[in-house]
């Protein structure tokens, strides 16, 4: 067996291999990957088919499922009064705070791209908050947002303005949860994707731009945004997506409060299937959640032909 | 470039953002110090009076803070040992064996990325309530050994790629099993890929939320976010001001992730580039 190894890997890698030695490799290699092939049918394909099935099945956990026809998802869509509410809350903080959030983290890398002094620091800094455990973001930004004895409508009173109540006002509590995430996202992730694009723009581009006579502005707008194009097309469907799942400092900060200002998509799901049991309808939620995303993703790459350019590709 | 001629304006924007990011920091760290009384005044107080150093104590008398670090350390890092182990072992299935459907099982790899992990959510809980996990660690751990996080396997599968196959092939060589070859050049050659796979699994488990508030009931099983929330609702029942203690502990929670930052950084920048870049 040895001498067969050896005097193919002399004879060169062009040298058919033996049909056992073949077989071999074969089995090692499905060995090698087993415990994701495990993971993969037990926690990932066998959910995800489950979740199909229950979703049509009235299902409390005590009894067994019972088939429900499309009856989850008549009552999802027609009516389960938060259904539609909590999409479109969850809507306006992705279409509010993902656009804002791609601005911040595209002016914060630019800033960082310049070469000025001192920039490693504030990579560090405009990078810690997006460390903080999201609980711990929550509390600390909770007590920012103190009506009364909050560091923020302090600062606000010192400049004339009257502070509003923040999270606990109705109209206030989802602009405040931007607010958070815009803090501990914008210095995160999304910056170093985009100081990493700024980085691969070729100089080149620049310097002919200069022969020109063309200034900062017309770099920035014909060569620095074509080019990171890719960048901010891949920040912005992970961000979108990211923020389409928004729960955690949702749950910790206000619980979708107050009278349910903040009650976002997953908040009920998460509701209906851990608080009330109602795995079945939940199921239907999250199915559908899943073709909302795989749609909203769908038209993202759709939309992208527009405005994405790849300099590899061809006019 | 204009940042040549006016290096000193672009400077305001940096501060200006720079302070932003800080302040809330600042304001905490100055909260966590502060003596009771001096939490409800009007107008607040910037900085306390007094540092009062002993509120950083305080936190784990008050509530059992020491058990829930230690349960966090201990979920979290048989958490990443599990990470780590079943990403390598896979990656290196995936990129140095040829076998039939590779490259679909790949696909599915990859394509379970995009899969929102809520879609799972209900039958995974069934799932483990069927098999008795509930209210243990097991749902938070199990799965890390069994290969989840798809991205990871996909990040450590492109970094074995570029390893050079001539070195395994003089191991075999020499006689030398695909799992020693695996050991002994593959992984000492491999230790920035490692490193970044066991940064962002830390954070990642550090910071998990949603899976134990589901799985864990027994307050003395919770992790950190948990306790931090349960903290909060205990703070927010009772009369005296107690968000001293609450900054304290919120800062107590963040300091690992900072500090591996501080300490990591370069990995930090490649995970994140691999994962933005060539994702």
């Amino acid at each position: 067996m040895q001498g067969e190894i050896a005097s193919d890997i002399k004879g060169g890698s062009k040298l058919r291999k033996p049909a056992s030695l073949k077989r071999q490799e074969a089995v090692a290699g499905f060995i090698y990957i087993s415990p994701w092939l495990l993971g993969f049918l037990a926690f990932t394909a066998f959910p995800f088919l489950a979740s199909f099935y229950l979703s049509f099945t009235d299902y409390t956990v005590v009894s067994q499922p019972r088939f429900a026809g499309f009856a989850n998802y008549v009552e999802a869509l027609s009516g389960d009064d938060l259904f539609w509410g909590s999409l479109r809350r969850t809507f306006t903080y992705a279409v509010v705070g993902v656009p804002l959030g791609i601005l911040g983290s595209l002016t914060c890398a630019l800033l960082l791209n310049q070469g000025l002094k001192g920039t490693t620091l504030f990579r560090v800094l405009f990078f810690l908050p997006s460390l903080t455990p999201l609980v711990a973001l929550a509390l600390l930004w909770q007590w920012i947002f103190q009506p009364d004895f909050g560091v923020l409508n302090f600062l606000l009173a010192k400049v004339g303005i009257d502070g509003p109540g923040w999270l606990s006002s109705i109209e206030w509590a989802l602009p405040s949860l931007i607010i958070m995430a815009l803090w501990g996202t914008v210095g995160g992730g999304q910056m170093v994707i985009f100081l990493a694009g700024l980085q691969g723009v070729p100089q080149e581009l620049y310097e002919a731009v200069e022969i020109d006579g063309g200034g900062p502005w017309f770099k920035f707008r014909h060569v620095t945004l074509p080019m990171i194009s890719p960048t901010m097309f891949f920040n912005l469907i992970l961000g979108v997506i990211g923020a389409l799942r928004v729960f955690t400092v949702a749950y910790v900060s206000t619980e979708g409060g107050p009278a349910y200002a903040t009650w976002f998509y997953i908040l009920h799901l998460y509701t209906q299937a851990f608080k009330y049991f109602n795995m079945g309808y939940a199921s239907a939620l999250a199915w559908l959640f899943f073709i909302i995303l795989i749609a909203f993703t769908y038209l993202q790459v759709r939309a992208s032909r527009h405005w994405v350019f790849y300099a590899g590709e061809q006019g | 470039m204009s940042a040549r001629r006016h290096p000193y304006l672009l400077y305001l924007p940096v501060l200006l953002l720079g302070t932003l990011f800080i302040g809330p920091f600042l304001w905490t760290v100055g909260s966590s110090f502060k003596h009771p009384t001096e939490i409800y005044v009007f107008p607040p107080l910037l900085w306390p009076r007094e540092m009062q150093w002993q509120n950083w104590q305080e936190v784990w008398i008050q509530v059992p803070f020491a058990r829930f670090a230690r349960n966090s350390v201990v979920v979290t890092g048989a958490a990443v040992v599990g990470q780590i182990l079943s990403t390598t072992l896979v990656a290196y299935g995936f990129a140095r064996f040829r076998f039939p459907t590779r490259d679909f099982l790949f696909m599915v790899v990859l394509s379970t990325m995009i899969l929102p992990f809520e879609v799972l959510l209900i039958p995974q809980f069934l799932i483990f309530r069927e098999l008795g996990w509930l209210d243990s660690y097991k749902p938070l751990i199990v799965p890390f050994y069994f290969g989840a996080g798809p991205f990871f396997i996909f990040l450590m599968r492109q970094f074995f790629l570029t390893i050079p196959l001539d070195l395994d092939q003089s191991a075999r060589l020499d006689g030398a099993h695909s799992l020693r070859i695996l050991w002994s050049i593959i992984l000492p050659l491999s230790r920035p890929a490692l490193a970044t796979v066991a940064i962002f699994s830390f954070l990642a488990n550090w910071d998990s939320f949603l899976g134990p508030l589901i799985y864990l009931n027994t307050m003395e099983k919770y992790t950190l976010p948990l306790g931090l929330r349960f903290f909060q609702l205990v703070a927010d029942a009772g009369g005296a001001p107690r968000e001293h203690l609450l900054m304290a502990a919120s800062l107590t929670v963040s300091i690992p992730g900072i500090t591996l930052f501080v300490v990591a950084q370069k990995y930090f920048v490649r995970g994140i580039v691999l994962s933005g870049i060539k994702g």
